[in-house]
């Protein structure tokens, strides 16, 4: 193992504003998570317990309720809809955002304009923008649907994402890299394929992952956008208003233990990458 | 009939906007012969290396490599291959395949090209790193898989892009050793691009001196050291006292001036501004009454024979014929 840096005599003694400090880091994390772990011990509630405290015995009765048809028939559903329309979004906003960001390294007339209208949209309020495009196809006479206005509005809040984690992964690209792949001789199409793109992979598993997960739980602007038939965000929030029952906690423990798992799948997937590359061994001179 | 050059750029110049980067220049590099492009930052030195190899367009003028007239072609049919300043090597590949890398954009099988590849790190003495990544290797090894990597596409220039200027002063002189034997071996030109005068001088058969976009003199590092052209030549290689002299200007090398006793030999009158024992010599700094600084570097024995300090009234001189008029 390795030491850990010198101590100095100071060590022992701490200034105030560390406790302070810590203090309030504490009260913060308390605040974010403290809720979601509410919601997480209140899915086991047990089978005549309600949507509060005290636990009345403990239980999965309500994990079971979730795909037990009846009043939460169309959560699986709307669930299914919701990986659809995510995936569909990832991906285009990774073909997007990673082209734009390759695009904008280099200043071509009218690149101020657009970088400020991709700005513009993250600032627009969500509603808004989603009124506007429900409006919109109605004005046009088209319905509203899953893969047409509901995809639309969450592309113009993903896509500026997209494109700001793009520019800083970018940034950090060397093109000599790309020279050098000139100078051996690979084309244009050779270059991006086996330079370019691997190096950039790990940024571009990121941006997969955020446009994903912006997608997954956007609410704001999909509803106005999505038609008749709802995203999972969008079906909990209406069962939220209508009946409460500890399976809404049910379901968020699962969302939530189904992010994690993807998340974690793709660091690895990234640390992977890295590892390869900066295997750490010992250097020969 | 013997083609004598292995280069020749005719009147090559680089804009950018309004400015001229490379105003002009012409020059031959004769067969299998290491040329430095030696420069400040900015003279243009790089520019040209990279119209030669391609990576920038020629705004004027025109490049022959082999007697044929490259200016329009793409890099990879030049004959050239680059050496980055920062090697670019390729993060996400092994050594080996970094190598294999120009094989494998052309289509090579995969067996014949790693054997190839393997042959390469051999030439440049790196034959157990091939499963290594570039991150995993010092600075040193690194450029000789980067050297590695351009030598496979066998090219006719080797072009290198201030190639020692990442490694420590060691190792640099080590790698300069090398780079040598190579170019020898090889029987290929190599245009190195440094703004070292000493790395340009203990490497170079040819060594081009550039300025503000033009080339202020070319020839063998020794005839430049000699018979440098001009004032800024003189100060940039270094070793020389730019001094005025009877109206006009003159280089003198601190080498073979001396202090004290003038006879009728030409000299200045000043004082000692500093004095550098260096071992072998030491180094006398003087600034004359006219204000000019000049440095006189005496074997150790004369300096200890009447040792000066600073502050000291001390006397320039230096034979006649060592004064080289400049033209400014």
């Amino acid at each position: 193992m390795m030491a850990g840096p010198p101590r100095s005599a100071a060590d022992g003694a701490r200034p105030w504003t560390f406790y302070a400090l810590a203090t309030l880091f504490t009260l913060f994390i308390m605040f974010l998570y403290g809720p979601m772990l509410v919601v997480y011990v209140l899915s086991f509630q047990g089978p005549d317990g309600g949507v509060t405290f005290p636990m009345v015995g403990t239980s999965t009765i309500w994990f079971e309720n979730i795909v037990k048809p009846g009043q939460m028939a169309n959560i699986p559903v709307s669930f299914e809809r919701s990986i659809a329309l995510a995936a569909v979004v990832s991906v285009l906003t990774v073909v997007f955002s990673v082209s734009a960001g390759l695009g904008f390294r280099r200043n071509f007339p009218g690149s101020g304009v657009l970088f400020y209208l991709a700005v513009a949209s993250l600032v627009m309020p969500s509603l808004l923008v989603g009124f506007g495009i429900g409006l919109g196809f109605r004005f046009l006479g088209w319905d509203t649907g899953l893969f047409t206005s509901a995809l639309g509005a969450q592309l113009t809040w993903t896509l500026p994402f997209g494109l700001f984690a793009m520019f800083a992964v970018v940034n950090r690209f060397n093109r000599a890299w790309e020279e050098a792949a000139t100078d051996l001789g690979a084309s244009a199409w050779q270059r991006l394929r086996y330079v370019t793109l691997p190096i950039l992979l790990p940024g571009i598993i990121g941006v997969a992952m955020g446009a994903f997960t912006l997608s997954y739980d956007e609410y704001a602007r999909t509803t106005l956008t999505i038609g008749p038939k709802n995203t999972l965000p969008l079906e909990i929030y209406a069962l939220i208003s209508s009946a409460t029952s500890p399976t809404l906690f049910a379901i968020g423990t699962v969302t939530t233990a189904g992010s994690f798992l993807v998340i974690g799948i793709s660091l690895f997937v990234i640390f992977r990458l890295q590892r390869r590359r900066a295997r750490l061994m010992p250097k020969e001179g | 009939m013997e083609r004598p050059y292995d280069v020749e750029l005719v009147k090559v110049t680089k804009r950018y906007g309004a400015t001229a980067a490379v105003d002009g220049i012409s020059l031959r590099i004769p067969k299998a012969s290491y040329c430095c492009l030696l420069g400040p930052s900015g003279c243009g030195k790089t520019s040209t290396l990279r119209m030669i190899a391609g990576h920038e367009a020629i705004s004027d003028g025109d490049i022959l490599i082999h007697d044929v007239n490259i200016s329009n072609l793409p890099s990879v049919k030049r004959g050239t291959a680059m050496m980055f300043q920062s090697y670019a090597l390729f993060p996400h590949l092994d050594c080996l395949e970094n190598v294999a890398f120009s094989l494998k954009v052309r289509g090579v099988p995969k067996k014949e090209r790693r054997a190839k590849a393997q042959e390469y790190l051999d030439l440049v003495h790196m034959s157990d790193y091939g499963k290594r990544f570039p991150a995993q290797l010092s600075g040193g090894q690194q450029q000789r898989i980067a050297l590695a990597r351009s030598l496979i596409t066998r090219p006719r220039v080797l072009l290198l892009d201030e190639p020692l200027s990442a490694l420590d002063p060691f190792l640099r002189i080590r790698m300069r050793e090398e780079l040598k034997r190579l170019q020898r071996e090889l029987g290929i030109s190599f245009i190195h691009v440094t703004h070292s005068q000493e790395e340009a001088m203990a490497l170079a058969d040819l060594m081009v001196v550039m300025e503000d976009g033009h080339i202020r003199q070319a020839g063998s590092p020794r005839a430049v050291f000699e018979e440098p052209a001009s004032a800024f030549i003189a100060r940039f290689i270094g070793g020389h006292n730019v001094l005025p002299w009877e109206g006009g200007t003159i280089a003198v090398r601190a080498d073979r001036c001396s202090l004290g006793e003038t006879g009728e030999r030409p000299h200045l009158t000043g004082h000692v501004a500093a004095v550098e024992y260096q071992g072998p010599f030491v180094r006398v700094a003087v600034t004359t009454d006219a204000g000019v600084e000049a440095v006189a570097v005496l074997p150790d024995r004369d300096f200890y024979r009447s040792p000066v300090g600073p502050g000291d009234v001390a006397t320039l001189s230096w034979p006649q014929d060592e004064a080289r008029t400049l033209a400014h």
